[in-house]
Order: structure tokens, then sequence, then C-alpha cells
């Protein structure tokens, strides 16, 4: 595999809280390369949105990036200063959030907001951002972008507004793209549209894309690899048809059995049963242990991450066999 | 159906050009009302008080020369007829002459009017700039010493009255201090036909301290709605995505967090600027300035029913004036209220 262009070596961020510490994110490593799509699952409040704002180095207080590595072409995000880092964001790494009703300003223009995000990384004139804005909103499919510029997001259907987004993100050209959940808020053709045109678009541009979902379905069809985040950690890595077609974790098993499917269609979902624990001060052992069936005694002590099959990983001390989950 | 975007300039100029007259005339005829009420409560508050004529005539006076104030006055009939002859009058525009002065009561508050809205608006300046930048920082750093010690300070603005204020300031500034005078508007110059103070050294000095009195109540709200607008603004994803775009600190706060915060501060600001001109009551009062609150005081004071009357016409009609502004303004400030009244 060729350099990646980013990579997170041990990623750990936490909030300090009174009522204690909340590991949000703990032990975190993966990597992905130009034009390649990652998706990261996980249950809500499994720290994929952290992940991701850790990354952009928007974590904001309590919470603080406590260890770790996050390698941009080489270079730790983490080493540089507050105004270099900010010349990262949105210019070298953007991000796109999940809600597009409040992810854009309600009160700024469209044309006042991709302007700046241009002018704030480059010297180029008014008139130069604003061809280059209405350029990257006709590349996103938005209809007679020209006028579409001069208008406020209100004016905008939800789906628009996410293709308004990704359009800002698409500016400065960037090696990566962070989407947490980009498509969660908008109906499914919509959904499907936009996955297409990103993947279309990571493709094109050797763009990494980081593609943040609880949803497996949408992993499926997009992604490379995927990471199985559950309670702060990453529990299982592999690629996309590895890991959905033969889970090695237990909690991935269930994540997909909960996903309805043609081939099991009259038989009741299974749900994973019991609640994702709190992270707050996390008792030590394994987080998933007390949903889990195959839990043991082995497992009140803090599996690590192994490699039972080549090129996969997974953390648990008895990760399903091929028999298993046939 | 065309396109939405071909009605933005359209919605915006079509909700000023057509909406504002519906929208004055319901203002007009709701503001005619509350004034008859006024003027009828003024006239029997008046009635029930004393009679003017006991302490404006001089009590040696003959008994005939007394019947021909009173008669002069309008005072001989019931009060009843008193106030029908008041409202045809004011029909007319005459709201009568100043029992006092013998001058238009009109024009006598239209004289005073100038030193009162200097007061209110160095008042509501200072409350602006000072208070919007404070709170920025009390929203921005809320933990940090400077501010808690923001927060603290607004809340005795809020708690501590107006006049116990001014006779601290007073006390401090003009009689301990002796830096500021505490007395009166001091020199006046002439601006496009109308007295103002602040155009000489002289006249800013005799302004700082009442304007700091009056100030204060509204700084401490300005403050307050500052803070809390960008606390919450703080936590919205547009903040989180302006800043995942790489933009400086400086433009996130001035432009995003500020932008979303003007629309409520300048709303009530606005609708504040009012109850400043009727608080300013108290300040001119205690700083013997010479306003239209120093007037209403002493009118009340002789009974002079006509400046009363007049008084609150102005104060009404000031109100409205206000109001419409701040509506503008805030249709002009929000886009999302210039769409939706289109629409509606
Ligand atoms: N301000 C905070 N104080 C304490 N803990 C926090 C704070 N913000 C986030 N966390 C913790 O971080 C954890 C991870 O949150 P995160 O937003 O990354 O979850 P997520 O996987 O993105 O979930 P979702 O699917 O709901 O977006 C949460 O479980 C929460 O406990
Ligand atoms: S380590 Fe034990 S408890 Fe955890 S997932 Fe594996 S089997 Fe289940
Ligand atoms: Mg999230």
């Amino acid at each position: 595999m060729t350099e990646s262009t980013l990579r997170v070596e041990n990623l750990r961020t936490h909030f300090f809280t009174r009522q204690g510490v909340v590991k949000a994110v703990e032990d975190v490593s993966f990597s992905v390369g130009a034009g390649r799509i990652l998706g990261l699952v996980g249950e809500s409040g499994s720290g994929k949105s952290m992940t991701g704002y850790s990354i952009m180095g928007l974590v904001d207080p309590p919470g603080r990036v406590v260890a770790g590595r996050i390698l941009l072409g080489g270079k730790d995000l983490r080493t540089l200063a507050p105004d270099e880092m900010r010349k990262v964001r949105g210019n070298r790494i953007a991000m796109i959030f999940q809600d597009p009703m409040m992810t854009l300003n309600p009160v700024l223009r469209v044309d006042t907001q991709m302007i700046e995000a241009i002018q704030a990384h480059a010297d180029v004139s008014r008139a130069a951002a604003l061809e280059r804005a209405r350029d990257a909103l006709a590349r996103v499919g938005i209809p007679s972008p020209q006028e579409r510029l001069s208008a406020y997001p209100h004016q905008f259907s939800g789906g628009m507004r996410q293709r308004v987004a990704i359009a800002i993100a698409l500016l400065n050209k960037p090696d990566l793209i962070i989407a947490d959940e980009p498509t969660t808020a908008l109906d499914v053709t919509i959904q499907g549209q936009i996955l297409f045109e990103m993947q279309k678009l990571a493709r094109e541009s050797g763009t990494a894309l980081i593609w943040i979902t609880h949803d497996l379905s949408v992993i499926a069809g997009l992604a490379d690899e995927i990471c199985v985040m559950y309670a702060g950690r990453i529990v299982e890595h592999g690629s996309v048809d590895q890991v959905l077609d033969a889970p090695l974790h237990p909690y991935t098993h269930g994540l997909i059995d909960s996903v309805p499917s043609r081939g099991r269609r009259g038989e009741p979902l299974r749900q994973i049963p019991g609640m994702t624990p709190s992270l707050l001060d996390l008792a030590p052992g394994c987080a998933f242990r007390d949903r889990c069936a195959r839990a043991d005694g082995a497992c009140a002590e803090d599996p690590a991450l192994s490699s039972p099959v080549a090129g996969r990983q997974v953390r648990c001390f008895h990760p399903l066999t091929q028999s298993a989950v046939a | 159906m065309a396109p939405p975007y071909m009605g933005i300039l359209h919605s915006a100029f079509w909700t000023l050009i057509f909406s504002m007259p519906v929208f004055i005339v319901r203002r007009l005829m709701q503001s005619v009302l509350v004034l008859c009420f006024m003027s009828l409560l003024v006239f029997v508050g008046v009635y029930a008080i004393g009679n003017p004529v006991d302490i404006l005539i001089n009590p040696q006076a003959d008994q005939a020369d007394i019947e021909r104030a009173i008669a002069a006055l309008g005072l001989d009939k019931p009060l009843w007829q008193q106030y029908l002859i008041f409202l045809k009058q004011a029909l007319a525009g005459d709201l009568g002459k100043s029992f006092a002065y013998n001058i238009p009561a009109i024009q006598l508050i239209l004289e005073r009017m100038p030193a009162t809205l200097e007061l209110a608006l160095a008042a509501t300046g200072m409350a602006v700039f000072l208070g919007i930048p404070l709170g920025l920082w009390a929203g921005l750093k809320p933990d940090s010493w400077p501010g808690k010690l923001i927060m603290t300070g607004s809340i005795l603005g809020f708690s501590l009255p107006t006049f116990w204020v001014g006779l601290m300031l007073i006390m401090l500034f003009a009689v301990e201090l002796g830096w500021l005078p505490s007395n009166g508007r001091g020199p006046t110059t002439e601006l496009l036909g109308i007295p103002v103070s602040f155009l000489s050294w002289e006249g800013v000095r005799h302004l700082i301290l009442p304007a700091t009195n009056l100030a204060l109540f509204k700084l401490s709200l300005i403050i307050r709605l500052t803070r809390a607008g960008t606390r919450e603004a703080l936590l919205q994803d547009y903040v989180k995505f302006a800043r995942a775009k790489g933009l400086s600190s400086t433009r996130v706060v001035g432009v995003h967090v500020l932008k979303n915060i003007m629309i409520p501060i300048v709303t009530v600001i606005g609708l504040e600027f009012g109850s400043v001109i009727a608080f300013a009551i108290v300040t001119e009062s205690i700083f013997a300035w010479p306003g239209m609150g120093k007037l209403i005081i002493d009118s009340i004071n002789v009974l002079d029913r006509p400046v009363i009357v007049a008084y609150l016409l102005i104060i009404v009609s000031l109100f409205i004036l206000i109001n419409l502004a701040v509506d503008i303004v805030y249709s002009l400030l929000d886009p999302r209220v210039r769409i939706s009244e289109a629409k509606g």
C-alpha cells in the first residue's frame, strides 16, 4: 500500500468533567490513504465524532486530546501551533457535519460563507473566490449555482444545504474529508445521490475520506475499510467485505444482525441486548462483556487488538470463527 | 412557480413597502386609544389631587382676579366639559397652553426634548459600546476571573436603584474628587439648529455623570444578553463548522457569532430606548438635567395639566416610532423574517 494520507496512532481524547474522566476516545489507531474511504461505525456515544474532532483539533474543553499522534502527510498535527493548525483546517482536512439545517450560518449568505472559507487560506480576490465558489456548487449538483450563491441557507432544502456544506468542504481541495453522518438527516433518495457523488469524488480527486456513521448499510456500498468503534475503542478493523461477511467481534456480529436484510425476511430483528456502558470511569475489562454472549472470566481483563486473520484486527478474547457466524 | 431565489429581493422590498403602512395604521389606531385613555386619566387624576389655581395664583389676589384667571384657564367649567373641549382642540392639533408658563405645552416640551434625547442616546451608546464587548468576553471566557467580575458587576447594575447610584456618583466624582460637574447641562452648541452638549468639552463633562447613571441598567442588560447569546451560539454547529473551515477566531466571533446575537440585542436596545427616555425622569431630577423628564416632574408639582398630557403624547409617539424602527431593522438583520413575512 502507498503512503497513507492520514495515520492516527494511539489517539486518546478524554473529558475531564466534575464527575470524573470520560474516555471518549481510547487508544484509537487507523490510517486512510489517498482516494480511499474508511468507514467509522458505532452506536451513539461510541466516540466517532470525537475521533473526528480530535483530528481537526476541535475538541472543546473540558475535553482534550491527551495522547497519540495524528500524522497528516507524515507531520504530527498535535505538534502544530494553533495558527498552523488553523491553516490545516478547511484547507488540508475538511469536515462535514450531520445536520445540514444547523451547519450553515442562518444569517450569512451562501457566497459569504464560501468566500471566507477560500480567503482564510489563500490570498484570492473576491471575484476569483466567487468563481471558485460557483464551480464548487456546480460540482455538487446544485442547479443554477450563480443565482444560488446570493441566497440564504433557509432558502435551500435539507439535501441542497448538505450539498452546499460538501461544496464548502471541497473548496480548497483537501487531502482528507471527515464526513460525520452527513446523510443521516436526509431521506433515502437524497442520501443515495450524495453517497454516490462523494464516492466518485474521492476516487477522482484522490481525496481520502473518513465516513462516520451508525448505519452499516450506508458503509456497505461506500467504504473500502471499516473500523467498528465501541465505548471509545476500535473493536474491529478490516476490509468492508471481510467485516460484513464474516465479523470477528461479537459486537460487530450483533450490529450486522440488527440490520434488516432480505435473507432473513419475516424473522424478528435481533437487537443487541443491554445498553452502551457509560464512559465515565469505565471499569477495566472488555466494555462489551455485559452484553456479550461469549463473555467469560477472561473478559474481565482488557482485550488487546489481535490479528487472528491476516489484514484484520479484533479486540476480543473469543473472536467468532467462520463456523460460528454461519 | 418561480424559483424561490427570484423572490429574495422582492420579498424584502414588498415587505417593507406594503406591510409597513398597514402596520403603521394599526399601531396608530392603538396609540390613539391609549392616548384618549391616558389623557382622561390625567384629567381625573389632576382633578382629584387638587386645583391648579391654588398653586398657580397668588393667594393675596382678590376674588375677581382669581375668578378671571380660572375662567381664562377654562377651569370654571365641569370636568367633563373641560375634557371634551380638550379633545376638540387636540383634534385640531392644539394641546393647550401651559398653566405655569403660558406658552403652548407642546412647544415647551419640544424645547426640552433635545436635552433628554441627547442624554438617552449617550446612555444607550455607552451601554452598547461597553456592553457588547464585555458581554462577549464574559460569554467566551465564562470561567476566567474577568468573566466572573463582569457578571458580578452586571448583577450590581441590575439591583442597585438608579437614584442611589446617581447620588453615589455625585458624591464620589463631583463632591469628593471634584472631577466632573453634577448639575445641569453646561454650555450647548447648535447643531442643525438643535442645542447639543457633546460638541464642547465642557458639555461632555456635564454629560458624563448623568449618562453613566442612566446607562447602568441597560449596560447590565446588554452584558447579560450578549453573554447568554454568545454562550448559546458557541454550542451551535454553525460555529463548529466555521472553525472547521479554518476561519480565525476573530472572524468566527466577530462575524458568525456576533451577527446572530445582534438580532435579539438590537431588538432589545431599540425597545428599551423608550424606557431609557422614561427612566431619564429620575436621572434628570438628580442631575438637574434640563430635559423633558425634569419638566414633567416640575409640571406635576404645579398640576400643569396641559404639559402632563402633552408629555404623554410625545412619549407615546416616540414609542411608536421606536417600535417601527426596530421592526424595520429586525427584518433587515434576519433574512428568515423577510421570507416568512413575504409568504405569510
Ligand atoms: N462535553 C462533554 N463532557 C463529557 N463527555 C462528553 C462531552 N462531549 C462528549 N462526551 C463523551 O464523548 C463520547 C463520545 O461522543 P461522540 O459525540 O464522539 O459520540 P458519537 O459516536 O459521535 O455518537 P453519535 O452517533 O450520537 O454522534 C460520549 O459518549 C460522551 O460521553
Ligand atoms: S472480549 Fe469477551 S466480552 Fe468482550 S467481546 Fe470478546 S468475548 Fe465478548
Ligand atoms: Mg456523532
